[in-house]
């Protein structure tokens, strides 16, 4: 019924536009076409007018409301860097904006048809065209000085330091995998995906540097002010890591592994303070469409200091010993160990 | 004004050159060879225009079913449910139908809408008109690019009424989604008609571009060099040199795209287990395809602003009763737009693992951009410095195109850096981007066109009050919905989430998606109620009564009002000067055919 109601309103409301549309032509041709050519030509051009400094209010306005609901700080080092890039963007594309939108509608208002003036004929004048070849060069110049810069620290090698932390993408949800003691994750081969056998990512139980590496479903943790390099792939289709917090992102690709690092800044605890939000959290989103629960493919991300790190990772099980229950230490110790290492799944 | 009002029988000089071309309305018309198999440029062009109607009709009626999901994400609408059935249970848009919604959007909007129904008609419509030639070189190849395009048209229209739906990977269609139906049931038979559908198109578009590009170089009149030409005309050139150097290359990506789908070839498959499944394709690269998208994807957007900047100058010019600032600026500012867009693609892979070197590069060329279209909006503005404007709708959207255009323009300054990409990569803000640079610019320069040259198209005028409401809803609706939008792109929301509720970083701005859909709605129906006025006047408009109505120089206002097959009664024209000679030596217009007096001044 409503429905029903919004659409008869719709048509009425176009059957009463129209038949003044129609009205307002035939009434031009009483009048004179020329007249009340002229007279609409006025209109618009007021119209134009105004349509530029409600325009610029109203950026100012949208302004207002939204400008807390994006990010707050970055709460990565580089991110820091790419937040004042987009700054320095903002400010330098934001002077051209004002003047060339300002320009433009002024003119329109200015210049509208009158019948004193005369047009001036100005097809080209080569000092203008130089001078705006030559400023947008030189400040374009700048901005690809500054980015290339930026881009180059950010995509450059990771420290040797850097902390370790494989991410797969999978329809739909995230999965980590940290090496260990070893500080070296294990090979893996997506033939040895094994879901039902506990081997989620394929890894080869053969190569020993497997054997510590630690998996988590989910929720990725990481030390503050410690840098990380994650190791991305994907599973089934392209994903993408983006985490808005930090400002980061790369795809996930299968069969095409890529890399990222940052050094996270914050803790969980401390984003809870400086938002006033007690249920921040550092979120892990899905940003390339990847089916139908794209929307849902969501991961979080704990920053903590390295004592809770420890303590977390302390309490995990290598996945290598969730695979083989029989080899782990804590629940039973017998000669099944060389049997179960000589058939790993 | 008064001198634009009426005809100038005495300035069409005539020459003895095309004498034997002199045959026009002598063969017999059947309904069917007049206006189904036309092979009239003016009626395909017409063809083009009413087909892109009505695929941006159904584009534009997708885009607000999914603003609905976007706006009211908890709400029910059970007529959804009677009209799409299962992929809306109780009135709740499915997510594979919402991502079907988007797909088809920006399928529609982008090849079928802004390329063929934007070029396809004022190509076909103004390059014969505008260079003075009867018809394009092969008016049979063009009559084949229509129905080649109408072709693709049923295909794909098809492929929205099978039972595993259309396709539903994104309008880019990047695979492994795209190439396994394990992962999408839009990735079934959907898919394989999408990809028929759009090789049908590829096909169709390079059989017109060939021919625009022909008879741009081949068909000019006597004195029409090629630095007369209008600059809708070289735009149009510059459009069909992309169209056909890019597109076989997508269309070499979507046949091994075919090819893993159905032959089991690894093109672009490895190391995939999807849905408990482990396929056995090693060695592919799902990157390979998104490098082969992009080098037509990136050109693409160009084909489809090209012919748009090309409009909006012609009619700037015209309408400011003034010469286009900066015409050889112009051209060169065309010409290395066209360049560089074949050198940019890869800034649309920043964040795909692309080697940080290569990116670099990609953002040098891709900012580079920024200058030709810095000198075109400065051209453009000083063009209405000191003129004397008259504001006809189509007068409006083109003021409206060089708004956007500056808006959505300065934004890509943002996502053409590297270093900012990373962040706004992917995001809302992408989204605001390209919908007003490409999506709504484009639009306001096909509306200008349509509201400039409908008088030559029917031989009637379009109703002007629907016209300028047509343009203000239209004008301050794109910024209502784009303009915010951008904000939530700098909060990091993600692009095709259609739901934001759950994440704690995204579902600040509910308020906000509700307004910009109510928005939508409404930009919506005033779109209708142009396709109204259109049909209308095409019927019942007011009748053109002067040959050449806007005062225009170009060679299209010296033909009949109703021109026939062949375009001019007589002979044709011969060019003695460029198109932008208004407020010349006193004269309000001198049209391109006027010979150059003697005492004339020299510019």
């Amino acid at each position: 019924m409503q429905t029903f109601f919004v659409v008869a309103i719709l048509v009425f409301g176009f059957l009463i536009t129209f038949q003044i549309a129609k009205a307002s032509e035939y009434v031009a041709v009483l009048r004179g076409e020329e007249k009340s050519r002229k007279q609409s030509n006025r209109v618009n051009a007021f119209l134009l007018l105004a349509f530029l400094i409600v325009g610029l209010i109203g950026v100012y306005y949208c302004n207002v409301k939204l400008k807390d609901k994006i990010l707050p700080e970055s709460a990565s080092v580089q991110g820091v860097s790419i937040d004042r890039m987009l700054w320095i963007t903002m400010g330098l594309t934001g002077v051209v904006f004002f003047i060339t939108q300002i320009l433009l509608f002024w003119f329109s208002y200015k210049y509208q048809e009158s019948d004193n003036r005369k047009p001036y004929y100005f097809p080209h004048n080569n000092k203008l065209e130089l001078i705006w070849t030559v400023i947008p060069a030189i400040s374009l110049t700048v901005l690809v000085t500054f980015g290339l810069v930026y881009w180059y620290r950010i995509t450059g090698d990771a420290p040797k330091d850097a902390m370790i932390v494989e991410v797969t993408g999978k329809q739909f949800g995230w999965e980590f995998r940290y090496p260990g003691a070893d500080k070296v994750l294990g090979k893996k081969y997506f033939k040895n995906i094994d879901e039902k056998h506990e081997n989620p990512l394929g890894q080869i139980w053969e190569d020993t540097y497997n054997h510590d590496d630690v998996y988590v479903a989910q929720e990725m943790h990481l030390v503050v002010n410690r840098p990380v390099k994650l190791v991305i792939g994907a599973k089934d289709v392209i994903h993408s890591v983006g985490l808005p917090h930090f400002r980061m992102k790369m795809d996930a690709v299968p069969g095409t592994p890529t890399t990222l690092w940052f050094t996270p800044r914050f803790t969980t605890k401390e984003m809870q303070t400086k938002t006033k939000n007690p249920d921040f959290v550092f979120e892990l989103a899905c940003d390339q469409m990847c089916g139908k629960g794209h929307t849902g493919m969501r991961g979080v991300v704990v920053v903590e200091t390295q004592e809770e790190f420890d303590a977390w990772m302390a309490a995990k099980k290598p996945q290598y010993l969730v695979a083989n229950p029989q080899l782990d230490p804590s629940v039973k110790k017998d000669s099944v160990i060389a049997a179960a290492i000589t058939t790993p799944h | 004004m008064s001198e634009a009002m009426h005809v100038h029988p005495e300035v069409i000089t005539t020459h003895d050159v095309h004498h034997n071309e002199h045959h026009v309305h002598h063969h017999n018309e059947t309904f069917i060879s007049k206006y189904i198999f036309s092979q009239d440029h003016k009626t395909i062009a017409k063809q083009f225009l009413i087909t892109g109607i009505i695929w941006a009709i159904i584009g534009g009626l997708f885009s607000v079913l999914f603003r609905l999901q976007l706006g009211y994400p908890d709400t029910n609408f059970p007529i959804l449910e009677t009209v799409f059935g299962h992929w809306a249970k109780g009135g709740r848009i499915a997510p594979e139908f919402y991502y079907a919604l988007v797909t088809m959007h920006g399928t529609v909007l982008v090849f079928f809408v802004l390329t063929a129904g934007l070029s396809g008609t004022f190509a076909n419509l103004l390059i014969p008109l505008q260079i003075g030639a009867r018809d394009m070189a092969s008016p049979f190849l063009n009559m084949l690019s229509y129905w080649f395009f109408f072709l693709a048209s049923v295909v794909m229209m098809s492929s929205m009424f099978i039972q595993t739906g259309p396709a539903a990977g994104g309008w880019t269609s990047y695979p492994p989604l795209s190439a396994l139906g394990a992962a999408s049931i839009g990735s079934k038979l959907g898919m394989d008609l999408w990809i028929t559908s759009m090789a049908l198109f590829v096909v169709s578009s390079l059989l017109g571009g060939l021919n625009y590009i022909s008879t741009i170089l081949n068909l000019r009149t006597k004195g029409m060099g090629m630095t007369r030409l209008p600059l809708p005309i070289w735009a149009m050139f510059f459009t069909a040199v992309l169209g056909v150097l890019s597109f076989p290359v997508l269309l070499s990506g979507f046949i091994l795209l075919l090819f893993d789908r159905n032959l089991g070839t690894s093109f672009y498959l490895s190391d995939i287990y999807v849905n408990g499944q482990l396929l056995p394709n090693e060695g592919g690269s799902a990157i390979l395809f998104q490098h082969l998208f992009w080098f037509l994807g990136h050109p693409e957007v160009y084909i489809i602003l090209l012919p748009a900047m090309g409009m909006v100058s012609e009619i700037l010019s015209v309408n400011s009763r003034k010469p286009i600032f900066g015409y050889m600026a112009m051209l060169g500012s065309l010409f290395a737009i066209t360049i560089l867009a074949f050198l940019v693609w890869a800034h649309h892979m920043f964040v795909t693992g692309l080697n940080p070197f290569l990116g670099s590069i990609f953002v040098l060329l891709t900012l580079l951009i920024a200058v030709p279209s810095a000198i075109k909006v400065f051209n453009w503005l000083t063009t209405l410095w000191r003129g004397n404007i008259r504001f006809t709708p189509a007068t409006l959207f083109a003021i409206g195109f060089v708004s956007l255009f500056i808006s959505g323009g300065l934004t890509g300054i943002f996502l053409g850096n590297s270093t900012i990409d990373i962040h706004l990569h992917d995001t809302m803000f992408v989204v605001a981007h390209f919908h007003i640079v490409m999506g709504v610019a484009s639009f306001f320069g096909m509306f200008a066109g349509v509201y400039h040259w409908f008088p030559k198209m029917f031989g009637r005028y379009m109703n002007n009050t629907l016209g300028y409401i047509h343009f203000w809803v239209t004008m301050i609706g794109s910024y209502l919905i784009f303009w915010p939008m951008h904000y939530e792109g700098l909060a990091g929301m993600p692009r095709r989430y259609l739901d934001k509720s759950s994440w704690v970083s995204f579902s600040q701005f509910g308020e906000l998606d509700k307004m910009i859909t109510v928005v939508s709605i409404i930009v919506f129906a005033v779109q209708l109620m142009f396709v109204f006025n259109f049909f209308y006047s095409i019927y019942k408009g007011r009748k053109v009564r002067t040959q050449n109505p806007w005062g225009a120089n170009t060679l299209e206002w010296t033909t009949p009002i109703r021109p026939g097959h062949g375009n001019w009664d007589g002979e044709i024209p011969e060019v003695h000067r460029w198109p932008y000679d208004y407020a010349k030596d006193g004269r309000e217009f001198i049209p391109q055919n006027e010979p150059v007096g003697p005492d004339e001044s020299k510019h």
